[in-house]
């Protein structure tokens, strides 16, 4: 450790699970307590589409990882990191979704009030597909999870945090019933459940 | 075009207004308009931009687990539709919950109540109402004196102290970091109050930040995290042990404590900060009294926080049950949501299909077929709607009817029937408020109107928190420890086939979820959320929904800045996350505003 390194870390996934790819930054989170034991002093979150409610959990961080799907205007399944100023203009970009408006608010609300992490980086991977509700990852998504994960490490690494393999047990994860195994899996079938929607937000679907 | 039988003139001859979509709310909408010369709006239409149906990933899913699907719809209501969920599990399977089950499940929602009327006043409305930028003209020292007028009890009232905010909103708008408040019409003259009122509004505004974080800690306590607390049916999910110390999870003396301060701390905000200011803005804006709408003709409310645990009857609930239909005040209706003929939803303006016209059906026999078409009125492309043809399907959202009324719901329609059946706190409240402002009790169904209702409310749930944790408290401390029934956890004791029903009144309105369970798992699982209610399109017989009927025959001081329409809106605490989905195609993040 050095004195550059932070006292309390904050690592974030955001997005709504229920939105295929949606999902990533919440999934990263569950991935990351499933292999890596983390040191008391990071902590790991999946802040759904919580907006202001992740206010509190900002302010008490000196620095910040927020996985989440970005609309970059990149190839699929493209990774990129942003760091710090960068972090909230690429949050709105482009708006995909309620909840990047909403983080977007929830830094500037924490700059407001003068107790923004001083330390943020964006993981972000561009999504295949948003527009299949009750879908889960693509494939070309779900493989950005690991090398998100690395470069999280990386972060932490250059922060003079050291994190081994294992489990991290008081990580705030969602509910088993929903974690990305058990979701995928018993999705009701087509047959069952019509997938069709507007054409305007389903343009895949012939 | 003439009158819809629940008595709005339609005019379609003005000019057309499109905003879309609306900001500041939760999920996407679009709005249109027409307005005469006069700059009256003479028509207006809602449309759900997003599509929905939570049915379509909870087939076939544990029933036990409904709960954790439906509190990700949405990103503010994730407690009330977890409770309404477990609700209709338990109601469907004959599942008793123990006392303090009952208690802290009120707890839980009490607070959501108070959370969420909060952060919606200062957070999500009050910038219809408020300036922030006029506020750096504001002169310090009048504005303590304004403070010490409006709130003598309030403490953080010195001149130096607005001062010191007056400067950090300074520097942080000199920033070119507007964000929060961006996308604002602030030089439009629909904004009334002096800058001194302007600058105390935007100082609570800081200070409901603050407490709102507090607020929360309270899900955490009881539901063992925060975001997304756990919820279980058959109780919740948090052991008391009463004794312990430091033990994990446990509802312990030193939690009971915390959650009491907090308790205590949101009756103090309210009380001096939440009530006078809107009773302060609302002074400066009294003859603004538009957007009354469906509240002066028909409201309903589902009831909930129930006083003994598994009685769901109206009479049991401390927030009121029941509906009101053409403006008689002199009879509340019961309401009984399992009956076939009274909640119903309709498709014949909304892109679903039932296969025949005018069909109405009751949400246990929901069901959710897309189909998506456009009016030959259409003006402009399917994938680019330049104005909709409201005479043809134009919203995802569907038409629910009570009886076939439309009808709205939310803290105004609760408040008009707790009023209107002599419910005393609710009584006592609306009398207090339109006593100190001088206002008559039609003066309740505006746009105002909602917005006082939802204050009143905040504070009467505050209290009532009080009183349900005195009451767990009573039970803890004579030995009852019970939190959880898990009887009939194991689905081998469930009946082959089962339908149940879930009600709350979630922050924004009467929430249902109908669930049917057919060997153990689910068969159909259909939501009515609120703004389903209140953002409805017309039905077969051309009844208006709440949110088009409440923005018909506003003025508006300049057609191309929609402040009165958002007003109108944002008083509703629209949430259209749950009762539709996502997202305008470009992505486009500022409001478009079009004068046809």
């Amino acid at each position: 450790m050095s004195a550059n390194t932070p006292d309390r870390v904050l690592i974030l996934g955001i997005g709504n699970v229920l939105w295929a790819d949606e999902g990533f930054g919440v999934r990263c989170i569950e991935a990351m307590a499933d292999r890596y034991a983390v040191p008391p002093q990071v902590r790991l979150l999946d802040g759904g589409t919580q907006g202001l409610y992740l206010l509190p959990f900002l302010e008490e961080a000196d620095a910040l990882i927020v996985f989440d799907a970005v609309d970059y205007g990149l190839p699929p399944g493209t990774m990129k990191i942003v760091r710090d100023a960068e972090v909230p203009a690429f949050m709105g970009a482009k708006k995909m979704s309620l909840h990047q408006t909403g983080f977007q608010d929830v830094i500037a609300t924490a700059q407001l009030l003068d107790r923004c992490p001083s330390r943020m980086t964006l993981i972000g991977c561009q999504p295949v597909e948003l527009e299949d509700y009750g879908g889960g990852l693509r494939a070309e998504v779900a493989a950005q999870i690991e090398p998100a994960l690395q470069v999280a490490l990386g972060e932490l690494a250059g922060w003079g945090i050291a994190v081994r393999p294992g489990r991290s047990t008081g990580a705030d994860l969602a509910d088993p019933s929903i974690r990305r195994g058990v979701y995928e899996a018993g999705r009701p079938s087509e047959g069952e459940a019509c997938r069709l929607g507007d054409d305007r937000f389903f343009p895949t679907v012939a | 075009m003439g009158a819809t039988p629940n008595g709005f003139n339609l005019d379609t001859t003005g000019r057309r207004i499109v905003v879309d979509p609306v900001t500041r709310i939760e999920g996407h909408m679009r709005c249109e308009v027409n307005v005469d010369e006069q700059g009256i709006i003479r028509n207006a239409v809602s449309t759900g931009t997003m599509w929905r149906g939570l049915e379509v990933i909870l087939k076939g899913r544990d029933p036990r687990d409904a709960w954790a699907f439906t509190e990700r719809i949405c990103g503010v209501c994730t407690g009330t539709h977890a409770l309404t969920s477990v609700r209709a599990v338990e109601d469907a399977l004959g599942i008793k919950i123990p006392d303090n089950a009952n208690s802290i499940r009120n707890i839980m929602q009490l607070n959501l109540q108070v959370h969420d009327h909060i952060v919606h006043f200062y957070h999500l409305h009050a910038l219809d109402w408020v300036n922030p930028v006029n506020a750096l003209r504001a002169d310090p020292k009048a504005t303590s004196e304004l403070q010490q007028a409006v709130s003598p009890s309030h403490p953080l009232s010195s001149p130096g102290y607005f001062r010191d905010v007056q400067n950090r909103l300074k520097k942080f708008v000199e920033s070119g970091q507007l964000g929060l408040f961006k996308n604002g019409y602030w030089d439009n003259p629909a904004y009334l109050l002096p800058p001194e009122a302007d600058l105390m509004a935007t100082t609570h505004y800081l200070e409901a930040l603050d407490l709102q974080k507090d607020i929360v800690k309270i899900h955490t306590i009881f539901g063992g995290k925060n975001p997304h607390p756990n919820w279980l049916v058959g109780g919740v999910p948090c052991p008391i042990n009463i004794d312990g110390v430091g033990s994990v999870g446990a509802i312990n003396m030193e939690r009971l404590n915390q959650v009491s301060s907090i308790i205590d701390r949101c009756i103090e905000f309210n009380n001096n900060v939440y009530i006078p200011d809107v009773i302060a803005i609302g002074g400066f804006y009294k003859n603004w009294l538009y957007g009354g709408g469906l509240s002066s003709k028909s409201v309903l409310a589902y009831g909930d926080i129930p006083e003994n645990a598994n009685d769901y009857t109206g009479a049991n609930m401390l927030l009121p049950r029941g509906a009101i239909i053409n403006g008689d005040l002199s009879q509340v209706h019961e309401v009984d949501v399992r009956d076939p003929e009274q909640v119903q939803e309709f498709v014949d303006h909304s892109w679903y299909s039932y296969g025949e016209p005018g069909k109405g059906l009751h949400p246990w026999d929901g069901v959710t077929e897309p189909k998506f078409e456009l009016g030959p009125n259409l003006k402009g492309t399917k994938t680019n709607i330049q104005e909709i043809d409201e005479a043809a399907k134009y919203s995802w959202i569907k038409a629910p009817r009570w009886k076939g009324h439309a009808m709205e719901v939310g803290p105004l329609a609760r408040y008009i029937v707790g009023y209107a059946g002599g419910h005393e706190d609710i009584k006592n409240q609306v009398e207090g408020l339109l006593g100190t402002m001088k206002l008559p009790v039609t003066a309740l169904f505006s746009t105002l109107g909602r917005t006082a209702a939802r204050a009143l409310e905040g504070e009467y749930c505050g209290r009532l928190q009080k009183h349900f944790f005195d009451k767990l408290m009573t039970n803890i401390k004579n030995g009852d420890q019970s939190t959880a029934n898990v009887e009939k956890w194991d689905p081998s004791t469930w009946p082959k086939e089962a339908k149940g029903v879930g009600m709350t009144e979630a922050p924004r309105g009467a929430l249902g979820h109908w669930v049917k369970i057919k060997d153990g798992r689910i068969e159909n699982y259909q939501c009515v959320v609120p703004t389903t209610w209140n953002g409805s399109p017309r039905d077969a017989a051309g009844n208006i929904g709440a949110f088009e009927a409440a923005l018909m025959d506003t003025k508006m001081e300049r057609p191309d800045e929609p402040v009165e329409i958002l007003r109108t809106l944002h008083s509703f605490d629209p949430c259209l996350a749950c009762s539709t989905h996502v997202m305008s195609p470009d992505g486009s993040e500022l409001t478009r505003v079009k004068v046809r």
